[in-house]
């Protein structure tokens, strides 16, 4: 592995860095709103590998000249893959909004957000649940 | 633009790939602009009956092997957006929008009983989102697009399962989870998606199928199929990757479960056959190795474990919910075995396991808005005091199982079919053994309902006229289905045809 090879796939590696980053806080943190921040850096790192693919070498911004003569010795980036993270942005935006208004009613039902809380009291509602209805397996599995 | 481009629009017919679509996509904010919950609703049936004509019409005009593609906005493809439909998609769209359409007479009273008024027009508002991202995903013929329907579909039914939170909390622990879940799969799928893109350049589904023709040994492409399986795994709930559906199932009201477990997992199912079977060719050995090696095994566990862990459940809606993890196992085996009738097992596995799991489903509903709960225990003697919703149980029971006479029948006949064909009658043997472990599951509660003594001191009524016929039209189906095979086994046959010969037109 040579440095050349390090170094011209950089955007590649901090798309790796980022992306384990961010799932490694989805995975490890309790924490409700800690798992929505990592799931924004696990998506984010997606699209800086989507609109760091989207460059070509010497390439300028896409975008033709007003008068339109276009001059063919001009290289343009590649915007299509800007396009599609627009849309992938508006997604993740939608479901960080989302996750956060569930965890405000978690909040409200349960009074915490830490999952480990959270499961103990799930798992004494499931106890009381066993008790009266017959016991069941699996649990959360 | 060059006038070449911009395809004259003709007449409406023309245009029923994305009318489908655009129907149930237009109405759902008039649910909520409207702000009356019968106008909701009268709103939310009627786009979804037109949905259902509309894909009958297509499965029609596609089933002698013809493709239907639109261009949206006239752009051509590969660089322009495609709708594409073929025999494959027509009839899971046709599967989709009917189950929605018979589902939604059953969910007025129901929805009424497990929802405060207030949030009626919402509700219908997401049903009818997660309906079009679903139809949406199953109908486009560009992979991104696939991605962005996917999380129409998917937020909304977050929302759709959180609405649960007034009948047990639990209910938002499970959305959240499976947000998180949902949006890790979406996110691996979207990766997948860009590794082909760096490969090939495109993402037209046809185009990419050619491109990657000859691309087999591509460690982009390798690693690009390694997300997108994964992903849409997530999606579909093959076994590990299946742990937000119990849950979320459970605890999700009544007709959210009903329509999320006959129509939510068939359409991810749908995308992992397109993905293995059109875009990437037979010949992709890494493909044929995670097959064999990966996809079987977890098949087969799922098969075997999902059921046992259903058959020791005291909830009857949690029960299914596991047996829905098993019977996803079967349609993966389909897949993993790659032989064309096995592929035709699978699809039509797909197709019958969403009407039986629509019946059983919506007993459940049934017992819960006349019993308050679906915990087994609470269901002695209903057998006579709920005859016609006990029996639909019955009947989707023996559907369930693959008993003669019933459509779960046909579609594992076809799989044991499939696996004696390809000399592997061991296999044959353990999905005979786990359609015996159903058995256990489905007993077990017949016999509750049937043998055991009524609680004489609540009267208990059969559920109205309006959840009973949507119960029996699925009940009735499981077993015309089962009689009658010429509709099924010609569009699954045509279907696979369709499926492997995607990128070759």
């Amino acid at each position: 592995m040579t440095m050349e090879f390090i170094l011209g796939h950089l955007n590649y590696w901090l798309f790796i860095v980022l992306m384990m980053i961010g799932f490694y806080i989805v995975v490890a943190r309790g924490n409700y709103i800690k798992k929505i921040v990592g799931l924004n850096v696990f998506q984010v790192s997606v699209f800086m590998f989507y609109i760091s693919i989207g460059k070509v070498e010497g390439g300028t911004a896409p975008i033709f000249p007003v008068d339109m003569n276009i001059d063919p010795n001009v290289i343009y980036s590649n915007p299509l893959p800007h396009v599609l993270i627009l849309t992938a942005i508006v997604v993740g935006i939608a479901t960080t909004s989302l996750g956060l208004a569930l965890i405000v009613r978690i909040r409200e039902e349960f009074g915490t957000i830490e999952e480990d809380e959270i499961l103990e009291i799930e798992s004494k509602l499931q106890l009381e649940e066993n008790s009266t209805e017959g016991s069941s397996m699996g649990g959360r599995a | 633009m060059a006038s070449a481009s911009i395809i004259p629009s003709l007449s409406i017919i023309d245009q029923l790939p994305l009318l489908t679509i655009v129907v149930p996509m237009i109405a759902a904010p008039l649910c909520v602009l409207f702000g009356n919950r019968h106008i909701a609703w009268l709103l939310a049936f009627i786009a979804s009956l037109v949905s259902f004509l509309f894909s009958a019409h297509m499965l029609l005009q596609v089933i002698d092997g013809d493709v239907l593609s639109y261009h949206l906005g006239g752009w051509v493809p590969p660089l322009g957006i495609e709708y594409r439909v073929d025999a494959a998609n027509a009839f899971v769209l046709l599967l989709i929008s009917g189950i929605s359409t018979v589902i939604l007479p059953y969910a007025r009273q129901s929805v009424a009983h497990e929802i405060k008024k207030v949030s009626h027009t919402l509700f219908y508002c997401c049903y009818l989102l997660c309906f079009t991202g679903l139809l949406g995903v199953v109908v486009t013929g560009d992979a991104f697009n696939v991605f962005v329907f996917l999380e129409i579909s998917s937020l909304s039914t977050y929302v759709l399962i959180a609405m649960g939170a007034e009948r047990d909390k639990r209910a938002l622990t499970s959305a959240y989870d499976y947000l998180i879940l949902g949006t890790i799969g979406a996110t691996f799928f979207v990766i997948g998606i860009g590794f082909l893109y760096i490969a090939t350049g495109t993402l037209n589904m046809a185009d990419l199928a050619v491109r990657l023709a000859d691309m087999g040994d591509n460690r982009t492409v390798q690693a690009g199929c390694a997300f997108i399986v994964v992903g849409m795994g997530l999606k579909a709930a093959i076994y590990p990757l299946h742990l937000w559906l119990p849950s979320a199932y459970t605890y999700a009201p009544s007709v959210v479960t009903v329509f999320l477990a006959a129509t939510a997992t068939k359409a991810a199912i749908y995308i992992l056959l397109r993905f293995m079977f059109s875009i990437f060719q037979p010949e992709f050995v890494f493909e044929l190795h995670t097959l064999t090696w990966i996809i079987m095994p977890l098949a087969i566990l799922a098969m075997f474990a999902a059921s046992l862990i259903a058959a020791f459940q005291a909830d009857l809606k949690r029960l299914l919910a596991y047996s829905s993890v098993a019977q996803v196992g079967y349609m993966i085996l389909g897949i993993g075995l790659a032989t064309k009738i096995s592929l035709s097992a699978t699809i039509i596995h797909l197709f019958n396991h969403g009407i039986t799991k629509a019946v059983l489903f919506m007993v459940v509903g049934a017992f819960v808005m006349r019993k308050g709960s679906s915990f087994i225990k609470n269901l002695n003697g209903l057998g006579k005091q709920m005859p016609w919703t006990c029996a639909a149980f019955v009947v989707g029971g023996l559907s369930l199982i693959g008993v003669p006479g019933t459509a779960g029948f046909i579609s594992k006949w076809l799989l044991i079919d499939a696996a004696l064909e390809a000399d592997l009658w061991w296999l044959a043997m353990l999905i005979v053994l786990s359609s015996l472990l159903a058995v256990v599951y489905v007993w077990k509660t017949v016999e509750v309902l049937y043998m055991n003594e009524p609680d004489e001191s609540i009267v208990i009524k059969e559920v109205p006229m309006t959840m009973l016929i949507p119960m029996w039209i699925m009940a009735l189906a499981c077993i015309y289905f089962g009689l009658n095979t010429d509709i099924t086994l010609t569009s699954a046959s045509v279907a696979v045809n369709s499926l492997l010969g995607g990128g070759a037109q």
